[in-house]
């Protein structure tokens, strides 16, 4: 199976397809049972595993920064929800006259006083156009972005910080009512996507599928651009930027390239993010929201393929968990999560468990595990 | 009451013009009579009634007819038949006549002056105010008066101007008059009042000197109009130019004047919340994204002091007042404790590690943000300014607000005691060696952990200071540190990592730019040109204004 070769080692073959399988099972169980039936999963729940999927992605985009190139951004949640806007457009077209004001225009449009279309809004009626804004859009934000700071060598923290104030200044704006994007309640009330209705659980359980799509080839993709000479390159530039460049690499054009690339996945995850929560605004681009990208990726284990997925994924469950049922004390047990990981966990919990196998269970067996062990502690920035 | 009668009413003015200045202030009695008179009646009496009470000068008209106006006042009958005007207060009935509380006893109807009489009144209260002890209110009436133009006012003011002792006041009764002969004048006093108020540089006189000049070149462009009127309209369009222009450079010199001070103030926060940062990300290559709860820290030590004060001592006492010269040093404190603490705690593991202090460090700001939440609710809390910052001072126009004053004050005071402290004693010594060569430092004898705890400490504290002056500027709240860290961080990278003095420039250049943009761009634009503006500055200094030299490649 040519397709499969990326996957070097049988663990990372193994989550890949454990992936697909929830990816094909849980819509099933949603479709197929009766909601008396033990196995059944409510349209709810599927709306919700759905978004973590999204979530895993947009961690996954940052993991190829952070955990392959050693760039660590701040800003990875603008581009999830420039993706996001970009596909809002569409769905908030699609709307038509059965919004409150019954009229072609936005709700919110009808209410700031606008008499027609501003003319940036009227491609979108079209999806395709929306799909392709969706990863132009990031994109090229990325790309601008990225040319001036990897151009005059900006690197390791000042990144950080830079990427940062690029979001909150993007935040700035779309909090104003006067980008057209509706201010501070952004874009909600959906109706229609893809002429199909949003609220029909088919349409819930085809948006999680092409969640699940978008999450496989993802992974697959990030795994696949490891075995390439280009991945090979990647990694390099995050254990020592200055010998790759010494070595006639123009690190700067890598570095770019992965920049816009995980700007697209990201902008995609935003895409698909959008239609299953209902709803978009400035809040989703506010820099405490890049951060929890961040902690998603540290406490799966940056650098690690399954890392992202499963740190996006606990770390949401267990959001959903405490705020329901200790709402006072979500941010303390978030807060403790960042410190305890960073201090003792610096390959999250992946590393955990490889370190865990490699000293109890296969002790003799782990000389490649060992070595990465290694590389792993010593990369660190 | 007729429409002759408020005629009469404005000639009873004129007349009272002239001897204005001549009134004997009688007591309060006859004016509460009057008052009642003006209110009971109508017609003829009222009119007398209201021309008599012209020529009284008691506070308690202004209080009566303003009431009136809001229909604060009533009439009822009382059981023998006795008609009385009362004014209704929060504490119950007045009599206006006596000044006694009165218990309503038959039906009390709500009465409402007419349009023309409130109009009469009002005047009758602005000529109250001119005489009125306060020189400031004095200076508003004044004001006021000029703005109307009305003729009758002329001689008046004219009879006033010379009265004035306090200068302040007398420039405005001149710059009432000359704007009132700017309309009502003959000629030549209309050529001079113009000269005047160019040489007044007055604001207000800028919209009908813009009038006057519209009139004249009317004037001259008209052909029918006579040679000698084009020769005056001539001459008084050149001097209404000049006196224009005069008054726009004045105005704008003030503009300037303003944003700068504006810029210096935000530039002094600036600072005051960056210099910590600057010292612990410079010499420890630590990111402490909690740095903004340090400044909330800050914040509820100056609450928490305010509040031990205000029982202790009571509100509004003199002890109470010098609450922030305590509150300050403790504010210094507290953070500084809890510099310690985080150092110990958390940073220790990290340093060198940039990246991984700053994720570890923002974990910590959110468990600070709901300590503090927890402890004080999410709201904000009220910290009131003691009297001596809460004033303002005005320089030529500019109005500067003491507790903005006292902030670029203590900045520079923080800017030269920092330096002294790097720089003169030995503490300072280890700091700068530790931040050039940590492990030469240390080999040479340099106790290295402890040069940073005690860094750590005094950079805390310095937020700690911050968040102490925030409070007299703006809101304590839990996320009061978040809207100025990315702020704080910018100031920290441009000014080059390591470097007060950068940071001190950058802050203050940030301040001044932001400030110069807010009016032009609105506050959002202008913060979102400034993050831009620094991401380009970046591209020819990326790293920053004063960069650390070395020779090392990874620095």
């Amino acid at each position: 199976m040519g397709v499969l070769k990326p996957f070097e080692k049988r663990s990372e073959l193994a989550v890949f397809l454990l992936l697909a399988a929830v990816v094909i099972v849980l819509p099933c169980l949603n479709g197929m049972t009766g909601e008396e039936s033990g196995w059944h999963v409510s349209n709810f729940k599927l709306g919700v595993w759905g978004k973590y999927l999204c979530f895993a992605v947009v961690a996954m985009s940052l993991n190829m920064l952070w955990g392959y190139t050693g760039l660590l951004c701040l800003g990875q949640c603008l581009f999830f929800a420039l993706g996001g806007y970009a596909f809002g457009m569409y769905l908030m077209l699609m709307i038509g006259d059965l919004g409150a004001y019954k009229s072609e225009l936005p709700d919110f449009m009808v209410f700031l006083g606008y008499e027609q279309l501003p003319t940036h809004w009227k491609p979108f009626y079209s999806p395709w156009f929306a799909i392709l804004m969706v990863m132009v859009v990031p994109g090229l934000v990325a790309f601008i972005f990225g040319f001036l700071a990897f151009r005059s060598r900006i690197k390791g923290v000042y990144f950080s910080i830079l990427t940062q104030a690029l979001t909150y200044a993007a935040a700035l704006l779309f909090f104003r009512n006067d980008t057209t994007f509706g201010g501070n309640n952004g874009f909600t009330d959906f109706k229609f996507i893809l002429g199909a209705d949003i609220r029909e659980p088919s349409t819930g359980r085809w948006l999680f599928v092409a969640s699940g799509i978008l999450l496989l080839t993802v992974y697959w993709f990030i795994a696949w651009l490891l075995t390439t000479k280009f991945g090979k390159v990647q990694e390099a530039i995050r254990d020592s930027e200055n010998r790759v460049r010494f070595s006639g690499y123009s690190t700067t054009h890598f570095k770019l390239f992965i920049f816009v690339v995980s700007a697209i996945i990201a902008g995609l995850a935003g895409a698909l993010y959008v239609p299953q929560a209902g709803i978009i605004n400035p809040g989703e681009m506010w820099p405490t929201k890049g951060l929890d990208i961040v902690v998603w990726v540290a406490v799966g284990g940056r650098g690690t393929k399954a890392g992202p997925i499963i740190g996006a994924v606990l770390v949401n469950l267990l959001k959903s968990y405490t705020t329901r049922e200790f709402p006072e004390y979500w941010l303390l047990i978030l807060g403790c999560l960042f410190v305890l990981v960073v201090i003792f966990m610096p390959d999250g919990i992946v590393g955990l468990c490889k370190r865990t196998w490699v000293r109890f269970v296969r002790p003799k067996a782990g000389s490649g595990p060992a070595a990465e062990e290694k590389a792993l502690a010593t990369e660190s920035s | 009451m007729s429409r002759f009668a408020a005629l009469f009413w404005l000639f009873a003015v004129t007349i009272l013009s002239v001897v204005g200045s001549t009134v004997v202030r009688a007591d309060e009695s006859e004016a509460r009579r009057l008052l009642t008179e003006v209110i009971l009646y109508d017609g003829e009496r009222q009119d007398v009634a209201v021309e008599a009470l012209g020529e009284e000068g008691a506070e308690i008209i202004k209080v009566v007819v303003e009431a009136w106006r809001v229909g604060e006042v009533s009439t009822t009958t009382r059981a023998e038949g006795e008609e009385l005007a009362l004014l209704k207060t929060p504490e119950g009935w007045f009599n206006i006549l006596t000044g006694d509380e009165e218990v309503p006893s038959g039906e009390v109807t709500i009465n409402r002056p007419s349009r023309k009489l409130r109009k009469t009144l009002k005047q009758l209260v602005d000529l109250l105010d001119l005489s009125s002890s306060d020189p400031a209110e004095r200076i508003a009436a004044v004001e006021k008066l000029g703005l109307r133009q009305k003729a009758e006012y002329v001689e008046l003011l004219r009879e006033r101007v010379t009265k004035q002792t306090d200068p302040k006041v007398q420039r405005a009764f001149e710059e009432a008059l000359s704007i009132s002969l700017l309309v009502n004048g003959t000629v030549e006093e209309r050529l001079q009042a113009v000269k005047d108020l160019g040489e007044l540089k007055s604001f207000p006189a800028r919209d009908f000197i813009d009038v006057l000049v519209a009139e004249n070149e009317a004037v001259i462009a008209d052909d029918a109009a006579a040679e000698e009127d084009k020769e005056a309209a001539k001459d008084l369009l050149a001097a209404a130019v000049s006196a224009k222009e005069k008054i726009d450079s004045r105005q704008k010199a003030v503009e300037v004047a303003g944003t700068i001070f504006r810029g210096l103030s935000l530039g002094s926060v600036l600072l005051l919340v960056s210099y910590g940062l600057a010292i612990t990300f410079g010499l420890m290559g630590v990111i402490n994204m909690a740095h903004g709860e340090f400044i909330a820290i800050g914040g509820y030590t100056v609450y928490l002091v305010q509040g031990y004060f205000a029982q202790t001592f009571g509100e509004g006492t003199a002890a109470y007042e010098w609450y922030f010269a305590v509150a300050l040093p403790a504010a210094f404190l507290v953070a500084a404790f809890f510099g310690v603490v985080l150092e110990r705690g958390v940073i220790q593991f990290l340093y060198r590690r940039p990246l991984e202090s700053l994720l570890a460090t923002w974990g910590v700001s959110m468990i600070i943000q709901q300590l503090i939440r927890m402890k004080f609710g999410a709201a904000n809390v009220a910290v009131s300014s003691p009297q001596w910052l809460s004033g303002s001072v005005e320089m030529g126009g500019v109005t500067m607000t003491n507790n903005r004053l006292f902030v670029i004050g203590f900045a520079l005071f923080v800017i030269v005691a920092t330096w002294l402290l790097l720089t003169k004693t030995n503490w300072g010594l280890h700091v700068r060696a530790t931040m050039q060569n940590r492990q030469m430092a240390s080999s040479l004898g340099v106790r290295s952990t402890r040069v940073n705890m005690m860094t750590f400490a005094f950079g805390s504290g310095l937020a700690g200071l911050a968040g102490a002056f925030l409070s007299q500027i703006g809101n304590v709240g839990p996320s009061m540190g978040q809207t100025y860290i990315v702020d704080s961080f910018m100031v920290v990278v441009v000014g080059g990592v390591g470097s007060l003095l950068g940071a001190a420039l950058s802050s203050l250049g940030i301040g001044m730019i932001d400030q110069t943009l807010q009016p032009i761009l609105g506050p959002v634009m202008g913060k979102i040109s400034v993050l831009l503006g620094i991401i380009l500055f970046l591209q020819f200094k990326p790293g920053g204004l004063f960069p650390s030299k070395s020779r090392s490649l990874d620095d």
